[in-house]
């Protein structure tokens, strides 16, 4: 039986019948109606937050976290605007996410209305896709459609337009069960001759690789990963994005790839004769200087979406698939093959890979008088269990987190890697602690990102959530400066932070609980007393080494086996 | 090299910026655009063409699959096709004998004169983009008043079709 409904109670019933759990937000002129039809029900769970950049990145932090769809709803022109960034961000990232955007009514689209602005124009390069509703009649259908394009295929933000009348008038309500678009038909599944074909080159790998990135996460193909890696032995490294995907605990674990990846996981990309990519997509930052990227391997391309093969670097046995269904298919034919893992204590290739390891790339001075980074992220690490949701903003502190925590499980990592935002990590510490009351939620940051979206602590105290923030704060835009120690010669133009808050009165002023840690000796102690805090939101304020740097590094254009060491190290680069 | 891609697009408001839009924001070259409604009008024909090393052109193409609005694509160059443009020309004509002139070149290019007045003419022309360049060479700056190219048009010989 159907009901006549008005626009903006349909998009409630559309939410709530799509399952939406929250609906991230921030009301305005175009968007009253739907605020009105939210006030008179309580199913459908609308988090208030203080800025439309935050609303977009808890959203993406659910949905990072959970799997499932983040929802935002934001008004005209300005809320469409502030809402840009994150929307940018979870594109880059390939994350689900549904954007609603309030529009002044259709009579006055074009007119330079009050609070209008062209938002499909203006967010067209940045979502996956994007509609204007222009009649009540197609409301549901599209929201609908809109869910449906934003987690099949390569996930990612759709926005939808609506009008103020749309909300406003009445139409029918039935909401469809599914939607067929004769213009958008995903691929999941992978050519069954191409698998073979890789499934022939991995075997007789004699010095392979294994490279995975965020696509293993998305598609949750953690434990077909896991298998896959350990049927065969290889050495295995994961992208920033797809942290988590293979524990990091486990000897097969090589480390992070790329610009800050660890001495061993580079340099086997370097010598590896096949190389096997799956659900990551070449990225500068993870190939360095193409030119020299992989000289010697022949590689396997695992990815759903055709335009991330063969568009930085030619593969030789393309798979367009889902990463989890094209995993499956190729574990089975190993098992049918009835592969054996390498013997990792005899095999060449691992015995190199244990030279390179010896370097202990990650050493860092443990008796220094200051708080190294390193050492907070490690004991964040120890009292968490290795456990927690780990969000973080952008900089050294995310190079140090995604280095020094050492994942085990997908989803716990969760940072704007594709984009770069400064100002993720709190909003989106939000979407996950919203997501998973219970559990540890940790926020790395540092004390420039931090304050870009510091606003959203007025939300955390609205919605009672204990995140854990931990501040290392160098008083520096911390890879700015390093950018600028090393190629720049030490002009540190403008990265200095100078005037900061007091960050404890700051926590306590928005109602948190503020600590500052300055010695070595107290970050175990601090960490231990933030998290027995388990219903308060504590932020952390770390003192850090200044000079410190994220090592190793490969400055941008250069190849794998081009590495800045840390200082103490350089003396055996001619391993390489 | 140059690459003529017939596009099949749901003929909906803001598809074509879609298209545009990803050659600007991924610093490709559109040479020519054309686009139309279909006989069926829910669906839009779109030819365009593009210059690029064999990898741009692959990229082009996946990329160009991938916006949700695009319903099918071919590039024409991987099939025998035909390739027309249409271009209107309005030259001076002043005098007989260059009158006389520009209309034995114009029945040379098979085009036809569709306006006349006493100081120029207008000559309707169809063909592959080199005939109508051949024919603005010939007739050399100095006597054009305006060009009006539609930009290519492209299907494919034989039975093999793109439907959506």
């Amino acid at each position: 039986m159907s009901e006549t409904l008005r626009g903006a109670e349909i998009f409630v019933r559309a939410l709530i019948d799509e399952g939406v759990e929250f609906l991230f937000g921030y009301p305005g002129g175009a968007v009253l109606h739907i605020y009105d039809e939210l006030y008179k029900q309580d199913t459908l769970k609308h988090i208030l937050v203080r800025h439309e950049q935050g609303a977009t990145h808890a959203a993406d932090g659910y949905a990072r976290a959970t799997g499932k769809p983040g929802v935002v709803l934001v008004t005209s022109g300005p809320g469409a605007t502030n809402a840009v960034t994150g929307i940018a961000t979870a594109y880059m990232d390939s994350i689900p996410m549904v954007v609603f955007t309030g529009q002044v009514p259709t009579h006055l689209i074009g007119n330079d209305a009050f609070q209008e602005v062209d938002s499909i124009g203006i967010t067209r390069p940045c979502v996956k896709h994007n509609f204007l509703v222009e009649r009540v009649e197609d409301l549901a259908v599209t929201i609908k459609k809109a869910f449906y394009v934003a987690t099949s295929g390569r996930p990612g933000p759709v926005v939808i337009d609506i009008p103020k009348d749309v909300t406003a008038n009445t139409t029918e309500y039935v909401y469809p069960e599914s939607v067929e678009m004769r213009s958008y038909k995903p691929n999941t599944r992978g050519h069954p001759g191409q698998i073979r074909k890789a499934a022939q080159l991995i075997m007789a790998a004699e010095r392979p690789m294994i490279y995975s990135g965020g696509g293993v996460v998305i598609d949750n193909a953690a434990n077909e990963l896991t298998q896959f890696a350990r049927l065969l032995g290889y050495p295995v490294t994961n992208t920033l994005m797809g942290l988590g995907a293979y524990p990091a605990t486990d000897p097969q674990f090589i480390g992070m790839l790329g610009m800050h990846g660890t001495y061993e996981s580079n340099m086997a990309m370097h010598h590896c004769d096949v190389l096997i990519a799956i659900g990551a997509r070449f990225d500068d930052r993870v190939t360095g200087d193409l030119a020299q990227f992989c000289p010697r391997a022949k590689i396997v391309h695992i990815d759903i979406d055709p335009a991330s093969i063969s568009k930085n670097v030619r593969v030789d046995v393309p798979i367009v698939g889902g990463v989890n269904n094209v995993l499956c298919e190729l574990n089975r034919q190993l098992q049918e093959a009835n592969v054996q893992p390498v013997n990792r204590d005899s095999n060449a290739w691992w015995k190199q890979i244990r030279d390179w390891q010896k370097l202990d790339c990650l050493r860092y001075d443990k008796i220094s008088t200051l708080i190294k980074p390193q050492a907070v992220i490690e004991s964040l690490w120890r009292e968490t269990g290795g456990d927690a949701y780990v969000t973080s903003d952008v900089g050294q502190h995310q190079m140090w987190a995604a280095q020094y925590y050492k994942f085990d499980q997908p989803r716990r990592w969760i940072n704007s890697g594709g984009l770069g935002t400064m100002g993720f990590g709190l909003p989106a510490a939000m979407g996950v602690q919203l997501a998973f009351p219970d559990h540890q939620v940790a926020c790395v940051t540092g004390e420039a990102s931090f304050v870009m979206c510091v606003q959203e602590l007025s939300t955390c105290l609205q919605y009672n959530l204990p995140i854990k923030v931990v501040c290392l704060n160098n008083r520096y835009m911390g890879m700015v400066r390093q950018w600028q120690e090393f190629f720049y010669d030490r002009r540190y133009s403008h990265s200095y932070m100078d005037a900061l808050p007091d960050f404890v009165k700051l926590a306590e002023a928005f109602g948190h609980v503020g600590m500052r840690i300055e010695k070595p000796e107290d970050v175990d102690g601090a960490l231990h007393e933030a998290f027995s805090m388990k219903k308060r939101l504590v932020l952390m304020d770390f003192i850090t080494d200044q000079s410190e740097n994220v090592y190793p590094m490969i400055a941008a254009g250069k190849g794998h086996h081009e590495m800045h060491l840390a200082p103490g190290t350089e003396t055996v680069r001619e391993l390489a | 090299m140059r690459h003529t891609i017939a596009i099949l697009l749901e003929n909906t408001a803001g598809a074509l910026s879609r298209v545009a839009g990803l050659f600007s924001a991924r610093a490709y070259n559109i040479e020519s655009l054309s686009v139309a409604p279909t006989e069926d009008p829910t669906v839009s024909r779109l030819t365009l063409v593009t210059r690029g090393s064999p990898e741009m052109i692959e990229q082009i193409t996946k990329q160009l699959n991938k916006l949700v609005d695009v319903i099918r694509l071919i590039d024409l160059n991987e099939g025998r096709a035909i390739e027309r443009e249409l271009m209107l020309i309005k030259m001076r004509a002043i005098g007989s004998e260059q009158r006389e002139e520009l209309a034995r070149l114009a029945g040379i290019y098979s085009g036809r004169i569709v306006d006349v007045t006493e100081s120029s003419y207008i000559v309707e022309m169809t063909g592959d983009s080199d005939k109508l360049d051949a024919f603005i060479d010939t007739i050399g700056a100095k006597r054009i008043l305006e060009v009006v190219r539609s930009g290519v048009l492209g299907i494919l010989r034989g039975t093999k079709a793109l439907r959506a």
